[in-house]
């Protein structure tokens, strides 16, 4: 069924308590030597507490884009955006890293695994930046690997770990702050079905224990697990569905 | 992220790239090194030219007067030429300064001569033969071992005694007792009466290899024309007396040589700060050359730093992306990359800091130079080392800190 039209926000407002992140005619254009692209021409999106998005769209269509905006990884061209009520399209560089450490968990395609560092050691990094002693990173970090069941598996490298479970680590780097969103950009792009189906599993607790989750993915049968899909096409929004439950 | 952390990701860092590493760790190391080595000889050379070179040669509060210095370093020849023009110091010369001189001084008359030492049919070469009159041996702090020294009586009526360094001894008579034998020296026997302590050698030269016989003996003929002497040695009771000293030994001195006020000396007092004058030379041109090398591996060891780091950004770009989008400001990433090209220099510095301790050891026992390790420098080089890191670090760190997270994570 399609969404009953969102709640309308002007500029000047802040939005609702339980609505996590909300982006009002957001823009975001890049200056390629005098030709402009336009990756996202205007893009206005609410999602509640604890929703499950799937983002979709042809390849082009500004998913990235979108989600490097709400990951506070970019900064938009033009619009608002504004996370737990707060606007951070405002915000100075230190800010948006420490909301980065702290209120978002990003889950990429190719993992971006440290090749070097073991499973452990690479779950820990954002409590690095969050400031804890080792003993409590190390219990953190510990905790996050078991959640995601790789309780065995923490004084690995990437190298001696399957594609499914370096994604799992990555789940865990990406929990261990405690997010208030999880972002995750083609997680199962880079996996086989049986793996994307164990990612999936992993996604679906998440969820179930209070977790926001917005997802891009290309798979129908991936999106499926969503409960919302917002489809995109040439930067804006084309269709926002809600399955029934 | 805290300072200690950086540092333990960087020594990770540095571990899992070694050869890498052990490049960019060369500059620093030689510069650390060189630093030291060379500190250690500056340092040991010169606490042996105050100590045991002053003291060897002149005694403390000891003053010569002669007819040109003993040392000087870079005398042009003109002066050179000029010196050997001076008249020759007399003995009537050296029987009024010591008569001028009031003060409570001991004064010895020194001439010196390269010779010949036989007994029997043993040769002793390349000894030097000092004519002197019996205090020489108090002045120059020389404790006789077995026998005794020459007697004023002796040194006036020029017996033919003769006190052996102890290196003569042991070339001429082995094991055996010297005393009372007698030694040919210019076809002029001689009774020896003294053996003088085991005196060590002063870098590379011995001092051991001389014979002591009084003034007027016949060796006079060997060591100067009649009526000349070398030096004579005055040595006061302190430093006050000795300058006082050396006033009354000039004033007499120009007068018998009739100076006129705007002449200058035309013979020398030479004390032994002229000595560590010589050296002080010496060591100024050390000072040059050796922070010029310390300073030039340094920037070299900089500049090589800076270019490890850089690849190293480029290399790590997308770990810099990655760690940026888990919440690392800029400063964190600036100070990851400082941390790990002044924890590179430290480790360089450390094994500078080795090596230069093993070069003061290796000098030490291999060349005549006496080195000594100064705190001071290793200070300075683990100073100038991990500076040097940080200062090689700032633009390749700077780097890092401002790569866009996106930009950074999308390369490949
Ligand atoms: N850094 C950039 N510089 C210039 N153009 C860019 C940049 N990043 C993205 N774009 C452009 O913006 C548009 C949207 O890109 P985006 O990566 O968001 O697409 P996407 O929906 O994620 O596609 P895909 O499904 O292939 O990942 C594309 O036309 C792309 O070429
Ligand atoms: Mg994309």
């Amino acid at each position: 069924m399609t969404l009953p039209a969102p709640q309308p926000f002007r500029t000047g407002d802040a939005p609702l308590p339980e609505i996590i992140i909300l982006t009002h005619k957001l823009t975001r254009e890049y200056d390629m030597g005098g030709e402009v692209v336009r990756a996202l021409q205007g893009v206005s999106l609410q999602i509640k507490h604890n929703e499950y998005v799937a983002v979709m769209g042809p390849s082009g269509s500004g998913k990235s884009t979108l989600m490097n905006l709400i990951g506070c990884l970019d900064t938009p061209t033009s619009g608002e955006y504004w996370l737990n009520s707060q606007q951070v399209s405002e915000l100075d560089d230190d800010a948006l890293a420490r909301i980065r450490n702290k209120e978002i968990g990003f889950v990429f395609q190719t993992f971006n695994l440290l090749p070097r560092a073991t499973a452990l050691h690479n779950v820990e990094l954002p409590l690095i930046y969050a400031g804890l002693g080792a003993r409590e990173r190390r219990d953190r970090a510990a905790q996050a690997l078991e959640r995601v069941g790789l309780g065995d598996r923490m004084a690995h490298r990437p190298n001696e770990l399957s594609g499914g479970q370096r994604q799992r680590v990555a789940i865990a780097r990406a929990l261990v702050n405690r997010p208030s969103i999880l972002l995750a950009d083609e997680p199962t792009g880079n996996l086989d079905s049986t793996t994307s189906g164990e990612i999936m599993g992993v996604f679906r607790t998440l969820h179930g224990e209070g977790q926001t989750i917005v997802m891009v993915t290309h798979e129908h049968d991936i999106a499926a697990h969503a409960a919302r899909v917002v489809t995109l096409r040439d930067g804006v929004i084309a269709t926002d569905q809600r399955r029934a439950a | 992220m805290p300072v200690l952390e950086a540092f333990r990701l960087a020594l990770l860092t540095i571990r899992a790239q070694k050869l890498k590493s052990g490049f960019s760790l060369i500059g620093v190391f030689i510069g650390v090194a060189s630093l030291i080595g060379a500190w250690s000889i500056v340092n040991g050379v010169n606490r042996y030219m105050t100590v045991k070179f002053a003291q060897t040669l002149y005694g403390v509060n000891t003053f010569q007067l002669r007819r040109r210095p003993m040392f000087a370093a870079n005398v042009p020849d003109s002066v050179w030429r000029a010196w050997r023009r001076r008249p020759r110091i007399k003995f009537g010369d050296a029987e009024a300064v010591t008569a001028a001189i009031s003060g409570p001084v001991v004064t010895a008359w020194a001439s010196d001569e390269n010779v010949s030492v036989f007994y029997g049919n043993k040769e002793a070469r390349d000894i030097q033969l000092t004519a002197a009159s019996e205090r020489y041996f108090d002045i120059k702090n020389l404790r006789i071992a077995a026998g005794r020294a020459f007697t004023a009586q002796e040194n006036r009526s020029g017996v033919p005694v003769a006190v052996l360094g102890e290196a003569v001894a042991k070339r001429l008579f082995s094991d055996r007792n010297p005393l009372n034998h007698s030694v040919r020296i210019g076809g002029i026997g001689y009774r020896v009466i003294g053996v003088v302590e085991h005196q060590g050698s002063l870098l590379d030269f011995p001092l051991d290899r001389f014979v002591v016989v009084p003034a007027q003996s016949p060796a006079q003929s060997l060591v100067n024309p009649p009526g000349v002497l070398d030096a004579l040695l005055v040595k006061a009771p302190s430093e006050e007396a000795m300058r006082d000293a050396i006033q009354e030994a000039e004033g007499v001195m120009r007068g018998r040589r009739h100076l006129r006020p705007t002449q200058d000396n035309n013979f020398v007092l030479e004390t032994s700060e002229g000595v560590q004058r010589f050296w002080a030379g010496i060591n100024r041109i050390l000072m040059v050359v050796l922070p010029g090398v310390v300073i030039v591996s340094l920037v070299i060891g900089g500049v090589v730093i800076m270019n490890i780091m850089l690849m190293s950004v480029t290399e790590r770009t997308r770990e810099i992306g990655l760690r940026k989008s888990l919440g690392a400001r800029r400063r964190d990433v600036l100070r990851q990359f400082l941390a790990e090209s002044a924890a590179i220099a430290s480790v360089g510095a450390g094994f500078g800091i080795l090596a230069g301790v093993g070069l003061t050891v290796l000098i030490n026992a291999v060349s005549p130079l006496p080195a000594k390790l100064s705190p001071a420098s290793v200070v300075l080089g683990v100073l100038m080392g991990t500076g040097v890191g940080v200062v090689a670090g700032v633009y390749p760190a700077s780097r890092a800190a401002r790569l866009d997270p996106i930009a950074a994570l999308r390369q490949e």
